[in-house]
């Protein structure tokens, strides 16, 4: 049973039965939406259309609107090699002036949206993350800076993909 | 239950370190089990990090998001002692959260 995350009532319901199936540490949960009252909301708030899109460009349109251009300010710290496609560390770090986001893109994966940040006033644009690779594949960063976006990418060699099949 | 979360928090200066690990399988829904079936994808969807009432950073993850997941970002603004809350919610509607003391 898949849940739609657009679908607040359901999640909660979801969440009930989960709790009545013993399946999950009921109390753990209960507690965990007292401290979490937007939980739903916050479900609610991921971008389910960009991170089912499977090009570079539908994914940024979804996501932000708008189209990347490359910058040199923008820098993508991925491995040449990784041998083992699973865990691929990937760091996206940005000298760009008013960040407002990040987003890292794999765009030989199924879905071409791997992750995306948001980068409140007072928070460094940088970001360092683990991502999954089906193969060997451009990987695109790209960092929302004063509305534009701009973006750096950087080719990775996977041995082993991490994406089953 | 032991939380799914753990987070280290480094204040330097006026800025602040974060380093998350967070148990989970982040299933991509591409992988068979052994059975030849499909295992349904099962991935984090938000991690928010909060500091006095406000959100300093927001993850948005897809299923591409390797396993256990790690996190490393900075923000400005904390001191040693305060508070730092992780939640997380995934899209079968789990969820966990935890706060931690800025160290």
């Amino acid at each position: 049973m898949i849940l739609s995350p657009d679908a607040p009532a359901c999640a909660r319901r979801t969440v009930l039965k989960g709790v009545l199936a013993g399946g999950l540490a009921g109390l753990g949960l209960v507690e965990a939406s007292m401290l979490l009252p937007a939980y739903a909301a916050d479900a609610a708030q991921w971008p389910q259309d960009a991170f089912k899109q499977k090009s570079e460009a539908d994914a940024l349109k979804a996501l932000y609107g708008k189209t990347a251009e490359v910058s040199d300010k923008v820098n993508l710290d991925a491995p040449e090699i990784a041998e083992n496609g699973a865990v691929v560390p990937i760091t996206v770090t940005s000298g760009l002036p008013k960040v407002t986001g990040i987003a890292v893109l794999v765009l030989e994966n199924p879905f071409t949206l791997a992750a995306a940040y948001k980068i409140p006033e007072g928070t460094q644009a940088t970001v360092a993350n683990r991502l999954k690779m089906a193969k060997t594949t451009k990987v695109v960063a790209v960092v929302e800076s004063d509305g534009k976006l701009y973006s750096a990418s950087k080719e990775v060699k996977v041995t082993v993909g991490g994406c089953g099949g | 239950m032991a939380s799914t979360i753990r987070v280290r928090a480094i204040a330097n200066g006026d800025t602040t370190e974060v380093q998350s690990l967070i148990q989970h399988p982040m299933d991509s829904g591409f992988i068979k089990d052994s059975k030849g079936e499909l295992i349904p994808a099962h991935h984090i969807e938000v991690v928010q990090f909060e500091h006095g009432g406000k959100t300093v950073f927001t993850a948005l993850w897809g299923p591409a998001v390797a396993k256990d997941p790690y996190l490393k970002f900075s923000f400005k603004g904390a001191s040693k002692g305060d508070e730092l809350k992780v939640s997380w919610v995934d899209n079968k509607g789990q969820s966990d959260s935890l706060v931690a003391k800025v160290q």
